[in-house]
This record gives structure tokens, C-alpha cells and sequence, in this order.
């Protein structure tokens, strides 16, 4: 490979779309297929001119439906895959996001969200798909979603997502927004050896006893194609042998419910938050991605004023952390959740919250919520 | 002499526990899939090496039903799955085998973007003119003034001339056969599998149960008289002339010729960049 | 200490490079925290266009920018915009050449560096943008000369390192001499 490196270790000064692209390569992706759109491209444009140098494959598809077919079909051939969009092609990804939960094909899905709906604001940010990133495909199912607040969490949770793709064999987002992606700032890459890597449960057991959708500890293991497994995989509801069940309810009880549960029994160990000055907060801002940038500072002044504020950051969305949230309300006189959408995320607060008040702070277009802003709101419960 | 066997030779082909299938008496599905089977057989492909990949429809069941690594993806997304596994992987053969509501009308845009880019994958397409599985609606390949139960008045679309516009795509090998004709389509098969870009097979496929019924061709009998009557083989003849109609239907090979797959231009590019050139 | 710039123009003058390589300049040449943000219309040419950046001696939290220290501008278009956004005590660099109509703006320190007319005598008008950079480091003393010197060659294409470097040293000189009055 004339010495190209797959890790960039150094500090080095990028956008959040060219770390993100770093994070996938040092993640061990090999494999990306896109298509074209704003905020996301300049991902497909760094990958382009990054994979080949490692080996690895990138091909921009006809449209975001092909996109992630192929990133599935990939996954199923044995590499680490990711694609990048936004708004309208995540709407177009969302059948196939469907098909990778079923057959539980391990692969990122990074949405860089720009202001919607339709068309809307192809150059501004904004926080629209949140709900979608959970609900956007039809039928059951759970899904993991990360949220990056800095080019630093655009390159960290990016690997983050492909140990978590593959680990729980579940489609994991990195739901990005157009400020977090075109931002330029100091970006920590550590050495390969630091960087820690999950990679798929390979099966053990022999090909003539192997059933692709038996599972280890709610996950099965994955064997891949031109392995010696033959194995079948549907989208279809299919029983451990991965043949087609349609007519049985039992089996789309079975298969289903561990779908949900392999994500919810797990949820402690996936979630992350980052939770500042909360011990004693009576204010509990929640907010995430560049939204909580603006939130954090926001405490941080509310504090100079005597306020007891503080912030509660999910860095993982979804599983949401509704015991972080439950337990920040517990002292709070009132949780804030600034939003670049009309509100969404801010009702599975009121749900986690179990009582105590919730405002929303909706904010679209061009510029994310100013730190003066939220410390108003603050300022307005914390009397 | 009598020799008895305990199973058919072909069985190792198949999937018994997806027995029985879903297909319809009369259908062509189960002649396509042994067509392929026994071109497997014949050609000793490494069962180990090759990927079947299929789309929603009543063929769709077939990845399911060969015995070796398949994948039932969702409606009209089988070849761009396809295009992943076998760039992921080059050295496995990837066959796509599904109908042609999935892989023209929905899945048409990834059809014409696979052959555009000569990807070494390999379709084989069954056309029954109709959406059966749904119960017989208008698909893309249906008959000017055929009956389906949403052209109850007749078709006034223009169906597809599937050949031709593999061809003008870029396919690098196309041909049409009905089930009638089970030699020649094994045989061309073989061909297909052993061709290194994008190749396709069109079947036509007889679907008495639902679009033969609304078109007075209420058995496959009836249907396979059609194409008896109908078929005219004229090998490497214009694509563009391959008509579809009650008198005439235009069978053979069409397009058999070479150039790089998408594969190989990508490896080669691929080595070049890593050894420091090309930029 | 945080300090504010924004940089505006239109598409096509290298506004979001130079707000780029003055973020670099400080973060990874100059021991600071740094972060660029940028605001972008549909044109790739032409159109309205500004890059923002913050500086400060601890960690950033707010990225963006709300209340410009420093405004540098080179399109009317921006200047008509942006001009009245600079805080109190606040700077304003611009091209004259481009901005023909000035506004009265109280309390802001305006300085005149005809970077466009400088990058044509050098024969390249496009590192106009680079000499109004050595004229904003000479002003305004907030990043080191060196530091941006080093960014500058590591962000411009291959092959225009001399030329670049050369604009900024011109733009550095006018602005020293315009400072030292």
C-alpha cells in the first residue's frame, strides 16, 4: 500500500465531514457507496480519494436507494460499509434501513441534517430526523443513533457506530447536523493500537450446523458469503435457518421481539450522555449536537450568575437515555430543550421526566440557538 | 437393468427444507430455476463461491430455494445489493435471478446503471408480463391491449423490450428464451456464468393462473402453445426489432461481446493508486 | 480572552479558505483553540458568502460567531450586511476598491487595505485574499505571523506556496505600515 496510512494519528485541523470519512477508514471501513447532497458530500468526496489508497472500495450509486442495497450487500460479503446523505436521501434509505434490522446487517448510516422538510434548506443545519432516525422504517424495530457535537465526535463516534453496528448486527446512524459537518476544528486522531475495535461474531460451529439466525446473547453470530456457510437471509419473516415464516406467529413474535430486545436489554452499555454541572441543577438544559455547544456555554454563564444550571447531553439519541433524564429531573425545577426542529426529541423528555416541567425551545433555520437565548429561557425558570 | 437412487442428482442444488414451493402449476418458474441448476451442475461451479440474489415477486422465492449463500432483498433492490457483494468480493459469482416488475419497473434505474458500469454480475430476469404475486396487475412488460386486473379495458402503455434495452445499456451479453425452449436457455446460462460483465437472460415465462386467465390462456398448456407457435429464433438479429406479440415472439442471443468490467477497472486503478501513480 | 472574526465576500474569493487557514494558524500553529464555521449559498461563485472563526485561550463551547471583534470584508454586498453587526471598540478591514460606499459606524476602527489592486500587481487578483490576511495579522496582532505563514503553506495548492507567501507578506508590510499610522 506504499505506506499509505489508514490512521492519520496526529492533531490535525478539519471539517467534520473530512473526519468523519477518517473516522470510517480508521473504524476498518472498506466499503462506502453514496450518492451527492449537501451537507454530506464533501464525506463521499474525502472517502473517494481516501479509499482506494487503503484498498478499500467506493462507489457513488445511482441513488441513495442503491446506496445502502449495496452497503447491505457488502456488509453480507464480509466489509465493513457505511454511505452518507442527508434529509431526502435518509428518506429514500429508509426501506433499507429496514432490511438491515431484519437481516441484521452490520453498517452506518451517516445523516448530515440540513432543513427540512422536502427540498427545504439544503445549506442550513437543522435537527428534523431525529424521530425519523427511530421510527423511519415501518414494521418493529430498534436502532442506534449518535449524535456528534464537535469534528473531534464526528471522527470518535463515527468508530464508535461501526463497534456498535457490528456488535449488536443493527444499521447504526451518526446523526450529524450541517454546523457539526462543516465545521473546521482540532481533531485528535491516536494511534491505531489506541483505537478500539469490535468487530462481528464469527459462528464456531461448523457450516453443516450453522443457522445464521440463532442466537448468541440475543445477537447471532455472522458468517459471510463465499465463507462455505450457504446461508439464506430475507427480509421476509424468517426463522433461525433464515427460511421465510410468513404464516407463523410465533416466529414473528420470536424473531421481532429479540430484534427490540437485543437493543433494549443492551441499553445501559450502549448509551452515553456527557452531563455537565448536574448534581445540584434545578435548570436542567437537555440538548445535542451543535445545539448543546450553545447550550453548555448558556450554563456555564448561567452559573456565573448564580444559577443552578446544568446540561445533560445525549450522545447516544436512540436507545434514548430516559434514566439520565429521569434522574436529572428528579431535582429539577424545569428541563429546557432547545431544538433545531418544531419538537421533537424534547417528548421523550416530558415522558423520561415523569412530571416535571419540560419547555421546548424550537429554532429553524440559518443559525443554531445562540448561548443568550437559552440563558434567557434559563434565567426565566431559574427565578 | 434398474438403478435405484436414494436421491435425485440434482437435490444437492436445492434447499429441501424450503420444499414445497410457492409456484402455481403451470408456472415457468420451477423450468427457469432447473435450467439454472442443471447449468450449475454442468459447469461444476464452485457452490461455495456463488452468491443468488433475488427481488420480491413469485421468482424472487427462487435465491431461497438454490442451495447456496442467497439473499431475498427488498422490492427491486436485488442488483444494487448485487453490485455491493460483488464489489465487496470479486471473486464470487453473484447471480441475480428475480421478475420483471422488480427489475424493471421498480428496480429499473439500478438495472440500467449495473449495465452502464459493466458490473460482473449476472441477471437472469423471468418475465410473466404480469405482477402475479400480487394477483395480476399491469406491469412494464405487459402487452399493448392486455387484460390484468388494473388494465381491465386493456393496456395502453407500451411495454418494455427488455433485450433491447439491456443492450443499449451495455450489457455485455443478452439473449431471450421462454421455458419452451429449456435447452437453449441452459445452455445460454452457462454462457452467462461464464461471461465476466454485466449479462442477462430474459425468460419468457408462462403465468397461466393469473395473467394467462384475464388473456385466454387459461393453462400452461395454452400458454407454452403460444410460445410454440409465436418463437422465431434469429440470433444476434437487432434488439431493437426483438418484438413481443400474439404472432411473433423474437428469441435468442442478441449481444456477446467484451469489455473491461467495472471490477477491473477499479483494481487496476486501485493498484495503480497504491503504488503512488495516478495522481 | 475569545475573540470574534468574520470574514465576508462573495463566492469565489476565498473567503471560507482564509477563515480556514486563521483557525489553523491559531489552533494547530499557535497553541490556541480555534474553530471555523461558514455560511454558504447555492452558487459556487458569486454568491454571498462569509467564514467565521473563533479564537480563545481555553476550550470553545459556542462555535459560531454572534458579535464580530474583527470584521474583514472585500464585497459590498457583505460590507452593507455585516458592518453594523462588529461590537463597540470592534475593527473592520476592507478593500476600498470593492466597498466604494462607506457607512458612518461609530466606536469601530476602519482600516483600508486595497488587497484586490495589491493581488493584480502581483498578477494573481485570487490571493487577494491572502493579502488582506497579511494585513489582518499585522493589524490586529491576534495570530502570530509564523504561525499563519505555516498554515498558509499547508492549506494553498501545491505549487503556490511562493506566490501565496508573497501576497502575505505584501499585505503584512501595508498593514504594519497603515497601523503604525
Amino acid at each position: 500500500m506504499a505506506g499509505e496510512k489508514t490512521v492519520l494519528t496526529g492533531v490535525h485541523f478539519m471539517s467534520g465531514d473530512i473526519a468523519c470519512a477518517e473516522g470510517a477508514i480508521a473504524a476498518g471501513c472498506r466499503f462506502f457507496a453514496g450518492y451527492p447532497i449537501t451537507p454530506a458530500t464533501e464525506i463521499a468526496e474525502h472517502i473517494a480519494v481516501r479509499m482506494p489508497k487503503v484498498g478499500g472500495i467506493y462507489i457513488q450509486m445511482e441513488d441513495e436507494i442503491a446506496s445502502i442495497a449495496a452497503v447491505i450487500g457488502a456488509s453480507y460479503a464480509g466489509l465493513k460499509a457505511m454511505t452518507a446523505t442527508s434529509g431526502p436521501g435518509f428518506s429514500l434509505m429508509q426501506e433499507n434501513i429496514g432490511l438491515a434490522a431484519m437481516t441484521e446487517a452490520p453498517c452506518v448510516i451517516v445523516d448530515v441534517m440540513r432543513g427540512g422538510p422536502s427540498t427545504g434548506q439544503p445549506t442550513l443545519p437543522g435537527q428534523q430526523d431525529v424521530m425519523q432516525a427511530k421510527w423511519g422504517s415501518h414494521g418493529d424495530y430498534e436502532i442506534i443513533a449518535l449524535a456528534p457535537s464537535s469534528v473531534q465526535e464526528m471522527f470518535d463516534l463515527t468508530i464508535n457506530a461501526f463497534n456498535l453496528a457490528e456488535a449488536y448486527r443493527v444499521p447504526t446512524l451518526v446523526m450529524a447536523d450541517e454546523v457539526v459537518a462543516h465545521m473546521w476544528e482540532r481533531v485528535t486522531i491516536p494511534s491505531a493500537e489506541e483505537i478500539k475495535i469490535v468487530n462481528r461474531k464469527k459462528p464456531s460451529t461448523p457450516s453443516d450446523k450453522y443457522m445464521p439466525f440463532m442466537p448468541d446473547d440475543l445477537v447471532p453470530p455472522m458468517a459471510c458469503f463465499g465463507e462455505g456457510f450457504r446461508f439464506h437471509a430475507t427480509g421476509l419473516t424468517h426463522d433461525e435457518y433464515g427460511y421465510p415464516r410468513t404464516q407463523s406467529s410465533e416466529t414473528q413474535m420470536k424473531l421481532v421481539q429479540r430484534l427490540c430486545d437485543k437493543i433494549r436489554k443492551n441499553a445501559d452499555k450502549i448509551i452515553r450522555v456527557e452531563e455537565q454541572m448536574l448534581d445540584d441543577a434545578e435548570i436542567v438544559v437537555f440538548a445535542y449536537g451543535i445545539v448543546a455547544r450553545a447550550a453548555l456555554s448558556s450554563v456555564r454563564k448561567a452559573r456565573q450568575q448564580g444559577i443552578k444550571a446544568g446540561l445533560l447531553r445525549p450522545i447516544t439519541l436512540w436507545p434514548f437515555p430516559e434514566k439520565h433524564v429521569a434522574k436529572a429531573a428528579e431535582k429539577a425545577k424545569a428541563i429546557i430543550v432547545p431544538e433545531m426542529n418544531c419538537g421533537q426529541m424534547v417528548r421523550e423528555v416530558e415522558r423520561a421526566a415523569k412530571g416535571t416541567p419540560v419547555f421546548h425551545m424550537p429554532k429553524l433555520g440559518e443559525e443554531p440557538h445562540t448561548p443568550m437565548e437559552i440563558l434567557e429561557f434559563i434565567r426565566r425558570y431559574g427565578r | 437393468m434398474t438403478e435405484t437412487v436414494e436421491q435425485h442428482p440434482l437435490s444437492k442444488y436445492l434447499r429441501a427444507a424450503m420444499m414445497p414451493h410457492i409456484w402455481c402449476a403451470g408456472c415457468g418458474n420451477g423450468i427457469i430455476l432447473n435450467a439454472f441448476v442443471h447449468a450449475l451442475d454442468e459447469l461444476q461451479i464452485n457452490l461455495d463461491k456463488l452468491v443468488v440474489v433475488s427481488g420480491i415477486g413469485c421468482i424472487g422465492r427462487a435465491a431461497g430455494y438454490i442451495n447456496v449463500d442467497s439473499f431475498h432483498t427488498t422490492h427491486g433492490r436485488p442488483i444494487a445489493f448485487a453490485t455491493g457483494v460483488k464489489l465487496a468480493n470479486s471473486e464470487l459469482e453473484v447471480v441475480v435471478i428475480s421478475g420483471d416488475g422488480d427489475l424493471f419497473a421498480i428496480g429499473g434505474n439500478h438495472f440500467i446503471h449495473a449495465a452502464r458500469r459493466n458490473i460482473g454480475i449476472k441477471v437472469i430476469c423471468a418475465n410473466n408480463f404480469n405482477y402475479g404475486m400480487t394477483g395480476g396487475q399491469v406491469g412494464p412488460t405487459t402487452p399493448l391491449d392486455a387484460f390484468t386486473t388494473t388494465t381491465p379495458y386493456g393496456n395502453i402503455e407500451h411495454p418494455f423490450n427488455l433485450v433491447h434495452l439491456a443492450a443499449a445499456a451495455g450489457a455485455t451479453y443478452v439473449a431471450r428464451w421462454t421455458t419452451l425452449h429449456v435447452r437453449m436457455l441452459t445452455m445460454s446460462i452457462k454462457k452467462l456464468l461464464q461471461r465476466k460483465g454485466f449479462s442477462f437472460i430474459e425468460v419468457i415465462s408462462p403465468c397461466p393462473e393469473i395473467y394467462g386467465r384475464h388473456n385466454k390462456m387459461r393453462t400452461g398448456l395454452e400458454m407454452m402453445e403460444w410460445f410454440k407457435k409465436a418463437s422465431v429464433i434469429s440470433n444476434f438479429s437487432d434488439p431493437a426489432k426483438a418484438e413481443i406479440t400474439p404472432e411473433r415472439i423474437v428469441i435468442g442471443e442478441f449481444v456477446d461481446i467484451q469489455k473491461p468490467t467495472y471490477e477491473e477497472l477499479l483494481h487496476n486503478k486501485m493498484a495503480q493508486i497504491m503504488k503512488g501513480e495516478g495522481e | 480572552m475569545r475573540v470574534e472574526i468574520r470574514f465576508a465576500g462573495f463566492g469565489g474569493q476565498g473567503i471560507i479558505k482564509s477563515g480556514i487557514m486563521v483557525a489553523a494558524a491559531a489552533c494547530i500553529y499557535g497553541g490556541k483553540h480555534a474553530v471555523q464555521t461558514q455560511s454558504y449559498g447555492p452558487e459556487s461563485r458569486g454568491g454571498a458568502c462569509r467564514s467565521e472563526v473563533v479564537i480563545a485561550d481555553d476550550e470553545i463551547d459556542f462555535p459560531k460567531v454572534t458579535e464580530p471583534d474583527i470584521l474583514v470584508v472585500m464585497s459590498q454586498h457583505a460590507y452593507n450586511e455585516y458592518a453594523e453587526t462588529v461590537k463597540k471598540e470592534g475593527t473592520i478591514i476592507l478593500d476600498p476598491d470593492m466597498i466604494p460606499n462607506e457607512k458612518e459606524i461609530e466606536g469601530v476602527k476602519v482600516f483600508r487595505v486595497p488587497a484586490t489592486k495589491m493581488a493584480e500587481e502581483l498578477g494573481r487578483r485570487i490571493v487577494a485574499n491572502v493579502v488582506m490576511l497579511g494585513a489582518f495579522t499585522a493589524i490586529t496582532g491576534i495570530v502570530d505571523k509564523e504561525a499563519l505563514k505555516k498554515s498558509i503553506k499547508a492549506n494553498v495548492p501545491k505549487g503556490t506556496e511562493e506566490l501565496n507567501l508573497k501576497a502575505f507578506e505584501i499585505g503584512y508590510e501595508f498593514g504594519r505600515k497603515v497601523v503604525e499610522g
